[in-house]
């Protein structure tokens, strides 16, 4: 280590052994951390150039008159995406109803009820493999249940169920996180004074709980309304002309714009970039409530 | 009071709450076999996932044999020459996975660094969530971005084809960065302060401490969030679908249009095959394998996680 110092401020000084070429070193530790925050903010920029470059596409064709209220065009710049809309808004609250009782359900399961042993190990392993499946992998399963076994077919019921499916686990896993972060304390107050367990989590866990899991729920529903691939397989539709109800053929905004991009005439990539900006409209709207939730209830306890 | 309201042994009073406990006590019990029954249903749905798949896989595999599936060099389902080997699918996933993961390694490690060691609390603070807004952003939208931006862009410089495998995996990269740089935080937040300070005590450099020191500790941690990134990478399909596109080649030349197993899976259900035919069933055949790739992934990375729990607790 010693023999290779080159630098001259160290020649002269007796703590050289010590303070082998500090200088140096500290500037490569200076330079180090605008290395790794370039790194950081790489991805910031890609994602700012993307916004950019998704503005300029689509938003002349947001703005045109009747884009968000019409039923969809053969002519790019005709028409518009309501059915897409009206299926993405359906599809989430079907998730919502379905998927946030189930998963708040087996929170609370897991947490407040079951004994330590090896069924509940088996049902948190398979809570975390399930959250590392791919939606497309869902797609088969909702193809199989909600199309063939159930007979739905490839109806937004079968959609927004596989959809549902598809949430359970971060839901599960951050409703979790939210109703341990409640202080033991609380419960114990609670059922000193003989009140039973349930009346307990439906009065004082619960209540504390609720922003966290809101915003698991808000995130999760998020992550269900841009996911596309599941969608495709258990039977979306690429051009729908109709409302679609509950038992009925289904659209979704990602598959909307999928079908848009495929489109080899010019002008459907701009009416792509448009129905992206009305999609991440409805996702950031989305996560600013999560964000906003969180923050407004973070100190409640 | 009159003997007679003590008949039945009982003070009325005291055998209504008598009954009104056992109807509580049965009511709790409902209660916790329905919250059970919630949590029951992950196993349902797992159960339901290996049923399905491997119910029609095996099916698929009494008409095609194991050897053509594996061995076979040619993936051509819906053409007349039919060939049932999935090596070039399997190919083309790991081809845009490890591009992809050139990309997600460094950003998402530099990212964690940065936010744990070097950036201020309030900093940290927003440049966390924003990090993560990528993850945030649909799929199918990098798939915009990768064939209309990217794609044109890399073209300036390099003999690219319109669908390439290099454009998506780019892309997935930039998208899978967060999975990577937010497991790598944590596990980097989680060395203890006094590692640190025994360092520096020693007169190593804030960098030296991270590289020798820090970065050696968590490791454990960083390497499950790249193999769950990998994971995340394999089984992603709106992106690949749109950029990399649908010809299953075996090549590893990024410049070239490929098709990994998701985009074949998206392929086949978007199109006509009729429920009981051969090539409807390469979708549950395709998806065996990805599941099982996907899988295997998510376990070593769990059991990576959990063995970083027990050396910190």
């Amino acid at each position: 280590m010693t023999t290779s110092f080159s630098s001259p401020d160290f020649q002269d000084t007796t703590t050289a052994g010590f303070a082998p070429n500090i200088d140096r070193r500290e500037w490569i530790s200076k330079v180090a951390e605008y290395v790794f925050l370039t790194g950081l903010l790489l991805g910031l920029f890609v994602l700012a150039l993307l916004l950019f470059d998704i503005l300029g596409d689509g938003l002349a064709r947001f703005l045109t008159p009747g884009f968000m209220t019409e039923t969809p065009s053969r002519f790019p710049n005709l028409g518009g995406i309501r059915p897409a809309i009206v299926s993405s808004l359906l599809l989430g609250l079907l998730v919502i109803v379905v998927a946030v009782p189930i998963g708040v359900g087996a929170a609370l399961y897991l947490e407040e009820y079951a004994p330590q042993n090896w069924w509940t190990a088996l049902i948190e392993i398979n809570i975390s493999n399930l959250a590392g499946v791919p939606s497309i992998v869902y797609g088969l399963l909702g193809l199989g249940v909600f199309n063939y076994l159930l007979g739905f077919g490839p109806a937004l019921i079968s959609g927004a169920l596989t959809l549902a499916l598809l949430s359970l686990p971060v839901i599960i896993v951050t409703a979790r996180e939210a109703v341990r972060a409640v202080p033991d304390s609380l419960r114990h107050a609670s059922l000193g004074l003989g009140v039973t367990k349930w009346q307990t989590i439906q009065h004082h866990v619960l209540p504390y709980a609720i922003p966290g899991i809101l915003t698991g729920v808000i995130i999760s529903v998020s992550r269900a309304i841009g996911d596309a691939a599941c969608l495709i397989v258990v039977g979306a539709v690429s051009f729908l002309t109709f409302n679609p109800g509950l038992f009925q053929r289904f659209m979704a905004l990602p598959i909307q714009i999928y079908t848009y991009i495929t489109r080899p005439e010019p002008g459907f990539s701009n009416a792509a970039a448009a129905t992206i900006i009305v999609l991440l409209l409805v996702i950031l709207a989305l996560n600013g409530t999560a964000i906003y939730i969180r923050q407004r209830f973070s100190n409640l306890i | 009071m009159t003997s007679t309201q003590f008949e039945h042994g009982f003070d009325p009073q005291e055998r209504a709450s008598l009954d009104k406990r056992l109807s509580e006590g049965l009511k709790e019990k409902l209660i916790e076999a329905a919250l059970f029954a919630c949590g029951f249903v992950s196993i349902l749905t797992t159960f339901g996932i290996i049923a399905i798949i491997f119910r029609v896989t095996f099916e698929f595999f009494q008409q095609v044999s194991l050897a053509e599936f594996f061995l076979d060099t040619k993936w051509t389902p819906l053409f007349a020459d039919r060939h049932f080997g999935v090596w070039p699918l399997i190919n083309g996933t790991f081809l845009t996975t490890a591009i992809a993961m050139v990309v997600a390694v460094p950003l998402g490690l530099a990212s964690a660094i940065y936010l744990a060691e070097y950036a201020k609390p309030k900093v940290a603070a927003v440049l966390r969530p924003a990090v993560e807004l990528l993850a945030g952003v649909p799929t199918v939208v990098y798939g915009y971005f990768a064939l209309l931006f990217i794609t044109p862009l890399l073209r300036n410089f390099l003999p690219l084809e319109i669908f390439n495998a290099l454009s998506a995996g780019l892309m997935m990269g930039i998208m899978i960065t967060p999975t990577v740089g937010s497991i790598s935080l944590d596990s980097i937040r989680a060395v203890p302060r006094s590692l640190r300070e025994g360092s520096y005590a020693l007169g190593l450099t804030k960098l030296e401490t991270i590289v020798k020191v820090v970065l050696p500790a968590a490791l454990s941690g960083i390497a499950a969030s790249i193999i769950l990134g990998i994971s995340r990478a394999v089984g992603e399909t709106m992106t690949v679908l749109i950029a990399a596109g649908q010809q299953p080649r075996l090549t590893l030349n990024p410049l070239e249009s490929i098709s990994t197993m998701t985009a074949y899976m998206a392929q086949i259900s978007g199109g006509d095959s009729p429920r009981g035919s051969v090539n409807f069933k390469t979708l549950y055949a395709v998806g065996a394998v990805l599941f099982l790739i996907t899988l295997a992934l998510n376990i070593v990375s769990h059991w990576i996680t959990n063995r970083l729990k027990e050396k910190y607790d």
